[in-house]
């Protein structure tokens, strides 16, 4: 089947199997291997990228529904080298590890935001429920995100956001 | 060149390896693509225990893209058997480990077939046509009856299920007393049977290998956490000759373990791409990744805990069955006997037994898994305090307390054989018990108690300790383990003043060039954006261990601090010669040497320059500055700490809910407290998980029921809290940074202290032990099973 699909701002037109899922598609076809595969049951996040603005799991997906559509992936994010908000926020927080569910978790991220630019902890966990992180314990990526809520909410650059590792105390009682 | 004068060392800065991490341009093994490469897919096994009498793959030859089908028979001559490098006892029993299977299968999801194909949609097609006749044996599941005499038999040719049973007694070592003595004289006894559940480690990314034999060398690309140690494996079993290997482990998406591996895949890839002599790739499904990569944990422990009515204990005997799974993998017959160490944990007791037994089952093969027999250790330990002290009437605080060993103890010779170095159990106590407010969440279990209020409180304690920097060669190889534990690292001034750092430490997560970059700023004075740092391809890194066992810092970080040293130690005589001084006069601070009481300095930078112009050096100077270090560590590293959970559990439903969590870690000098903090957050969360989430459950047949993301529990961020961490820092004696190391601390010590917890809240109603994970139904069970099903 032809389709026709825009990726980070640049169109596309392919021949694909009607079974080629999305991700395969952004992957093996275009080069987009910013996103990444975690597993095959759709529980993990890993592929998460936007189709026509809102997220999905691109291994969900098969290439033929994005006919027509405009994916957003962590590849398109970052303008002229200058990081997305988002992006920044994961960075100074020291939300990821391995680096592997990072690119699902910004793209989830985003959606998140989008839906609620001020959530609390409580909601920044359930939003990001469908995304696996095996290093972090998501107490810095739920950090990240709500400093990253901040800052598009033009809140100002939390650059210097003092992160939990920075608060860590330090008792020197122990030192011999 | 500015120097630096703030120190690196303890700034929280935000990590190198980021950028290219949140934009996407990564280089994970899948991202590979070289020319005229083909894509393998691999038929695995249905069954756990079958003999197979004939494969056909004519069918699957005709599938439109496939290149070739090749057997286990096909491969028999030169794929070998896969290494296990740690024969524990020189009896143990080991049967050929085959990447693809020749005669049998001995766990559902071995590898029985391969497939070469244009595209990897295609030669997932054609496993589909391959047909395979198996002849079913008796599968063996069950890890005591395995143990026992008349048991079905995993490898009938060994003639038992037992690979070797290794023994430690501190009577016959010298470092104790008699424990059957102390068990005889006990005033108090406890005894306890606890299992250690199936755990799949389950990073994210999924393993991938390419292999490219094109070139005057085979290069291999793999999601590896041993890049350094799998090319001398391969070697050494395929007959490769070394030097015409070369492995690259480029982005990697976690290991925890569970890449620390020479895996059926990666050999099957190299044999295939040899043999067609085209690149290949091989990249498996998580659900391949679930059934296939190797498992951790799984023991049953029996402890016998003897003690004084004053709760001084006094001896204790552990005997472990451990299951190995089908086979023994690289380093699987190890990881109990490295708990052996641990079971002590913090305390002074006078005399201690250790017994374990290795059993094959027909099961994927276990091996190291986040912490290897540390967490296993520690958890029964800290459970059977726990029990002590509800035997006793004691404050679970105040019990270890008059157990463990003081600040001034220190350095403390162990009755399991080892020398803790340093540590101070009390501080970390107090500084956790304040975060944590224990007295004040006491005082809210009893009145939720009183009210009985359906859901009750539960305060779990966990005190650690752990031996990381793995390890002194010496001691590797008493313990028959078949390499040492050196690292080594290279240093390479460049003539405009920067500076290559290449570590044989492998980083997957961990952070390696932040670290390195801190370290080495402090210890040439260049600025931390001056340094780069290589690893992870035997090529740039020529030599190297690799990184488990929480050893990256701990030793591999002290061989770049080695190599800095002797590149200063080169810069010397050249800056004395520039400046025309004696050597003596010279001191080196902020990355100059300076003439002593005088303004007169050179930077290393210029010294580097004028290394590379090399007009004026010295008599017999070599002109450059660069050095190599290898460095054996004489001890390990005890981190130690206290970790206090609360957790609610609704007795109506057995839920369980961690309503706080505060960690203390004492893991020395600290080089970025980000990385450490992280490191910390994700261990918590990975032995919270085996306390409460996750299983590998096989049904009665061995097929893996828990195979993927959908039914093993890997927590989200809705299931875990927010961690409360605080530190004390009692500086490692052994090594000049001080540091010990904190990659396996969260796990080891969260387990025991979360099931500690729900314990806690439910002992009132009789119940006496859960099993892990403990799930609402196991929870709600317990509960209604001691209330005689009447509550
Ligand atoms: S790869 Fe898409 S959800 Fe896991
Ligand atoms: S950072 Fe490794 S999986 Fe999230």
């Amino acid at each position: 089947m032809r389709i026709t699909v825009t990726v980070d701002g640049t169109a596309y037109t392919d021949d694909v199997e009607p079974r080629l899922l999305l991700v395969h598609y952004l992957r093996d076809r275009l080069g987009k291997v910013g996103t990444v595969i975690g597993c095959d049951t759709g529980n993990c996040g890993a592929c998460t990228v936007h189709l026509n603005g809102h997220s999905v799991k691109s291994c969900s997906v098969l290439a033929v529904q994005a006919d027509g559509g405009d994916v957003l992936t962590v590849e398109g994010l970052s303008r002229n080298g200058t990081l997305h908000p988002v992006q920044q926020a994961f960075r100074d927080n020291h939300a990821l590890q391995c680096g592997y569910c990072t690119p699902g978790m910004i793209m989830q991220t985003l959606d998140l935001l989008a839906e609620e630019p001020d959530p609390d902890e409580r909601a920044v966990r359930l939003g990001l429920e469908g995304n696996l992180c095996r290093c972090t314990g998501y107490q810095n990526i739920v950090s990240a995100v709500q400093d990253a809520a901040q800052r598009l909410r033009g809140g100002g650059s939390a650059e210097s956001t003092p992160t939990e590792a920075a608060k860590s105390d330090t008792a020197p009682g122990g030192v011999r | 060149m500015t120097a630096t004068a703030e120190p690196e060392i303890g700034k929280a800065r935000t990590r190198k390896e980021d950028e290219h991490l949140v934009t996407g341009r990564t280089r994970w093994t899948d991202n590979l693509v070289l020319p005229g490469m083909q894509h393998l897919a691999i038929l695995r096994s249905p069954f756990a225990h079958a003999r197979i009498t004939g494969v056909d793959t004519a069918a699957a030859r005709e599938m439109p893209g496939v290149v070739a089908v090749l057997t286990g028979a096909d491969l028999a001559e030169e794929q070998g058997s896969l290494p296990c490098a740690w024969p524990i006892t020189p009896d143990m029993k080991s049967p050929p480990a085959p990447s693809l299977a020749v005669d049998g299968v001995n766990f559902a999801g071995e590898a029985v077939a391969v497939v070469v194909a244009r595209s990897a949609y295609e030669a997932h097609d054609a496993l589909e046509a391959i047909d395979v006749d198996y002849d079913e044996l008796p599968v063996v599941l069950d890890l005591a009856a395995a143990a026992a005499d008349g048991a079905d038999l995993v490898h009938p040719d060994l003639g038992t299920n037992v690979s070797a049973t290794w023994t430690f007694d501190s009577a016959e070592a010298g470092s104790g007393g008699d424990v059957e003595q102390a068990i005889r004289d006990a005033e108090v006894l406890v005894e306890r049977t606890f299992r250690q559940q199936r755990l799949i480690p389950a990073f994210m990314e999924p393993r991938s290998v390419v292999v490219d034999p094109t070139g005057a060398q085979i290069t291999m690309w793999s999601a590896t956490q041993i890049p350094h140690i799998l090319r001398l494996m391969l070697a050494m079993t395929l007959g490769i000759p070394e030097h015409k290997l070369r492995v690259v482990a480029p982005d990697v998406g976690g290991g925890f373990g569970g890449k620390l591996q020479v895996t059926p895949e990666e050999v099957i890839a190299l044999l295939v791409a040899r043999r067609l002599g085209k690149p290949v790739k091989y990249t498996e499904s998580r659900s391949e990744t679930m059934l296939a990569a190797h498992h951790g944990r799984d023991q049953i422990q029996k402890l016998t805990l003897a003690a004084r009515r004053d709760g001084t204990v006094t001896g204790m005997k552990v005997e472990l069955l451990a299951d190995m799974g089908a086979y023994l993998r690289l380093v699987t017959p190890g990881v109990p006997i490295l708990g052996a160490f641990m079971f002590n944990g913090i305390y002074k007791f006078p005399a201690y037994h250790f017994t374990c037994t290795n059993v094959f089952t027909t099961k994927v093969p276990t091996d190291a898994y986040r912490g290897a027999g540390r967490p296993e250790a520690t958890f029964a330990i800290e459970r059977m305090m726990d029990e002590l002290a509800t035997e006793l009437s004691l404050d679970p605080l105040e019990l270890r307390a008059r157990n463990w060993i003081t600040h001034e103890e220190f350095p403390f010779d162990t009755v399991a054989g080892l020398t803790y170095d340093s540590g101070n159990y009390e501080a970390a106590t107090a500084r956790a018990r304040e975060l944590f407010d224990y007295d004040g969440l006491r005082r809210e279990q009893s009145e939720r108690r009183e009210r009985n209020d359906p859901v009750q409180l539960g305060i779990g304690v966990s005190t650690f300790t752990e031996m990381c920097g793995l390890a002194p060669s010496r001691t590797l190889g008493a313990l028959a383990y078949g390499a040492g534990g050196w690292e080594h690292a290279a240093i390479r001034m460049l003539p405009t003043g920067k500076v290559e750092v290449v570590t044989g430490s492998s980083a997957h997560g961990q952070g390696h060039e932040t670290a390195w970059s801190q370290v080495v700023a402090d210890q040439l004075g260049v600025p931390f954006e001056d340094v780069e740092v290589l690893h992870g391809d035997t090529q740039t890194s020529p030599r190297g261990m690799d990184t488990y066992g929480s050893r990256s810092l701990a030793v591999g970080a002290i061989a770049v601090v080695k190599a800095a040293e002797k590149v200063i130690a080169k810069a010397r005589p050249i800056a004395a010669h520039l400046m025309e001084c004696a050597e003596d006069d010279l001191e080196f601070t902020a990355g100059r040497f300076r003439v002593k009481g005088t303004e007169k300095a050179v930077g290393i930078g210029d010294v580097a320059l004028a290394v590379f112009a090399a007009h004026d050096l010295p008599d017999g100077v070599e002109p450059n500055l660069d050095s190599e270090a290898t460095y054996d560590p004489e001890n390990f590293s005890f981190p130690h700490g206290t970790h206090l959970c609360a957790a609610e559990v609704d007795t109506e439903t057995g839920k369980v809910r961690i309503r706080s969590y505060v960690c203390v870690d004492d893991i020395g000098h600290v080089v970025n407290p980000l990385i450490v903090e992280g490191q910390v957050h994700g261990g918590l969360a990975q032995g919270i998980a085996q306390a409460l989430y996750e299983e590998a459950v096989y049904d009665e047949s061995g097929t893996l029921l828990s195979g993927s993301f959908a039914e093993y529990q890997v927590p989200s961020a809705a299931d875990l809290p927010t961690f409360t961490t605080g530190r004390t820092e009692t500086p490692a004696t052994g090594n000049p940074l001080g540091v010990k190391g904190v990659g396996e601390a969260g796990t080891i010590a969260s387990t025991p202290a979360v099931v500690n917890a729900v314990l806690d809240a439910v002992r009132r109603f009789g119940v006496r032990d859960i099993e892990m994970p403990c799930t609402p139904m196991r929870v709600w069970n317990a509960i209604h099973t001691a209330q005689g099903g009447a509550r």
